[in-house]
């Protein structure tokens, strides 16, 4: 992401290998720091809020969660695109090394979901346009993973993967509609956990805090496993 | 091209002419899932009619997918399809012909069957024409986004499960606006929106899958 | 016409064969010989184009073929390993279908001769016919191939008969004459009578 502009030089792997690591430990230490901060933040600074209590206070992991989630399968899809389109390994790789993160994120915004579900609404699922959509999401990143997984020759692994989350990138809009429309059809309005409390700022900096935080955990996490498949493969 | 992409629809369809029992068995699959439902949600009346959208879709969803594990299959077992990725027409060309084919063999006869189907669930009959056009609309979109999932698969182990866990997700806008359309025509109000949605799936896939399928023949062939 | 630089390949880890190159006229037969396991049906896969290989390129007049692909695929017969013929259709229903496929004018009588020459009843479903039969129903594709410039030929004797064998030798033979170049792999030793024989030991 932010190593866009150090590519053209960092395109082989063996050279963009020890970089990585650098990158990587940095982003540990920070991303461990902005979630400190963020968590103290949405924990104790932020106030209660009026409707929903103290219950609402998951959505400090789960918006910054589901936002990642979906920023990340298009990272990923970009990446996979840039491998597929000039032939590089390592973009290849860096798509591959991203999928589990996303996968990850998506699982917490899931289950984060419920948890925020149960105590605000009764249940721990509900079948609204946001969870549903996040559970598809889910779905194509282990279908991405389980692709790349069942592929034994490298090159048609990384090549089929990104066809794959190129034809997903362009359908989750599509998707996301679908699903939108199919919630008000069979549900009106009544459920959504998408209404989340009005923001005083302190919220807002919060979600901030732990957005940020996530996204330096996202490039730690794909950094070090790239490291891992570099290895792997080379 | 035109030749070509005839001579391939010829040669499918007169594949599956002198193979019918393969043809047989996708459709009594769609038969079979839909009539599974009430064994296991009870036969309440009421109950079958409010799930009878969604489940004929559903099960043209599963019906579709079992097809499609085969679409490229055989031909890349005999080396049939090298002679394609050789042939003097563009793949995408030739890839279309079979999907066509493909849905003549497959989908179309959902679109038949289904009307007895919904009789089983005590689908009102003004409903059938909805059922019949959202189908029609539909199961081509199925073929051609389920193609691009088989392409992929293609030669892999845990074939068929693979190419599930990859095409249902991609499938969801269709299953919503499919059984969307049953279930606006039900309450009442018009279905026109959801089948101009469908319609503008069929549109769009038709004109971007044959070359993403082509693009992924390459390159599971590689 | 044909000509290959610096070709590599890998395939499952193993190095098949480094900086291969050659180049092909008109009038020319190549030879790919090599043990089962070498890397003959690769090589012949990556001249066709149906396989990229790891370096290299393979020009068609000139022109690497990757970037003509529908264009040199027009100018080539390619029979590989399988015999790429369906079971359910008869020989000639299979032939016609090969032809068009390759933007061949063929028509049903020069179908007919062509599966006569090869000794094959027309009108019967492949699957009820033997292998050999089914290779040979393969390559009466050859004789209605006179115009194509370039022949790819995977093993070509493989399972015939020595009639059978004979024929096809004769009509690689004739095809070269004409000033057309055939590339064919085989681990056994060919006689092709052809005037400039060439061969590439893989392995």
């Amino acid at each position: 992401m932010s190593a866009a502009i150090n590519w053209f030089w960092f395109a082989s792997p063996q050279t963009f290998f020890p970089l990585a690591g650098r990158i990587a430990r940095a982003c540990w230490v920070l991303a461990a720091l902005l979630a400190l901060a963020g968590l103290y933040v949405g924990f104790f600074v932020a106030p209660t809020d009026a409707q929903q209590g103290e219950a609402y206070r998951i959505i400090f992991i789960h918006v910054p969660a589901a936002w990642m989630s979906m920023f990340l399968y298009v990272v990923m899809a970009l990446w996979a695109a840039l491998g597929l389109a000039f032939n590089t390994r390592l973009s290849s790789m860096m798509a591959s090394a991203i999928a589990p993160t996303g996968a990850l994120f998506t699982f917490l915004a899931l289950w984060t979901g419920a948890l925020w579900g149960r105590p605000t609404w009764g249940a721990y699922w509900v079948w609204d346009a946001r969870l549903t959509s996040e559970l598809i999401l889910l779905f194509l990143y282990l279908g991405f993973m389980a692709l790349q997984a069942a592929i034994d020759d490298p090159r048609r692994a990384d090549r089929a993967g990104a066809l794959l989350a190129i034809v997903g990138v362009v359908n989750v809009p599509i998707i996301y509609y679908s699903v939108v429309w199919w919630n008000t059809l069979h549900q009106g309005a009544s459920v959504s956990l998408t209404r989340a409390p009005s923001m005083a700022a302190t919220m807002l900096a919060g979600m901030l805090l732990m957005v940020l935080a996530f996204w330096l955990y996202s490039i730690a996490a794909s950094l070090t496993r790239l490291r891992c498949i570099i290895r792997e493969r080379e | 091209m035109i030749a070509a992409a005839r001579c391939i629809l010829r040669r499918d369809l007169l594949l599956a002419l002198r193979r019918r029992g393969d043809v047989a068995t996708a459709l009594l699959f769609f038969v079979i899932v839909a009539s599974l439902f009430p064994l296991g949600v009870g036969a309440e009346p009421e109950q079958l009619r409010a799930i009878a959208p969604g489940v004929i879709w559903v099960a043209a969803l599963l019906s579709s997918l079992l097809s499609l594990a085969r679409l490229f299959a055989d031909d890349h077992a005999d080396g049939t399809l090298e002679q394609m990725l050789l042939g003097a027409a563009p793949l995408g060309v030739i890839v279309a012909a079979k999907l066509l084919a493909h849905w003549l063999v497959a989908g179309l006869p959902l679109v038949a069957i289904a009307p007895l189907l919904a009789l089983q669930y005590g689908l009102p009959a003004p409903l059938y024409g909805t059922l019949a056009l959202s189908l029609l609309l539909g199961t081509p979109v199925l073929s051609l986004i389920g193609a691009i999932g088989a392409a992929l698969t293609l030669g892999l182990r845990g074939g068929g499960v693979l190419l599930a866990l990859l095409v249902l997700p991609l499938y969801v806008p269709v299953l919503v606006f499919g059984a969307g359309s049953l279930d606006m025509a039900a309450a009442g109000l018009a279905p026109q929106g959801q089948l101009q949605l469908l319609a503008a799936l069929l549109v769009v896939s038709a004109a971007f899958a044959p070359w993403a399928i082509a693009a992924a023949l390459r390159i599971s062939t590689e | 016409m044909l000509e290959a630089a610096g070709l590599q390949s890998a395939r499952q880890g193993r190095q098949l064969f480094k900086d291969l190159g050659f180049a092909l006229r008109g009038g020319e037969l190549l030879r790919v010989a090599g043990e089962n396991g070498s890397g003959k049906t690769t090589l012949l896969k990556i001249l066709c184009g149906l396989l990229a290989p790891d370096a290299g390129e393979v020009r068609w007049q000139g022109t690497p073929i990757r970037e003509l692909r529908e264009d040199y695929s027009r100018n080539l017969v390619y029979l590989g390993h399988a015999p790429a013929v369906k079971g359910d259709l008869t020989a000639a229903e299979n032939l016609g279908v090969a032809c068009t496929m390759a933007g061949l004018q063929a028509s049903p009588p020069a179908i007919e001769e062509a599966l006569a020459r090869y000794g094959l009843p027309p009108g019967v479903p492949l699957r009820k016919l033997s292998q050999g039969q089914r290779r040979r129903a393969a390559l009466a594709r050859l004789p209605l191939s006179a115009a194509v410039p370039l022949w790819l030929l995977d093993e070509p004797f493989a399972a015939l008969d020595a009639a059978a064998a004979r024929l096809t030798e004769a009509l690689i033979a004739e095809h070269v004459a004409r000033g057309n170049a055939v590339v064919y792999t085989t681990h056994q030793e060919a006689a092709i009578g052809a005037a400039v024989q060439r061969v590439v030991a893989l392995g």
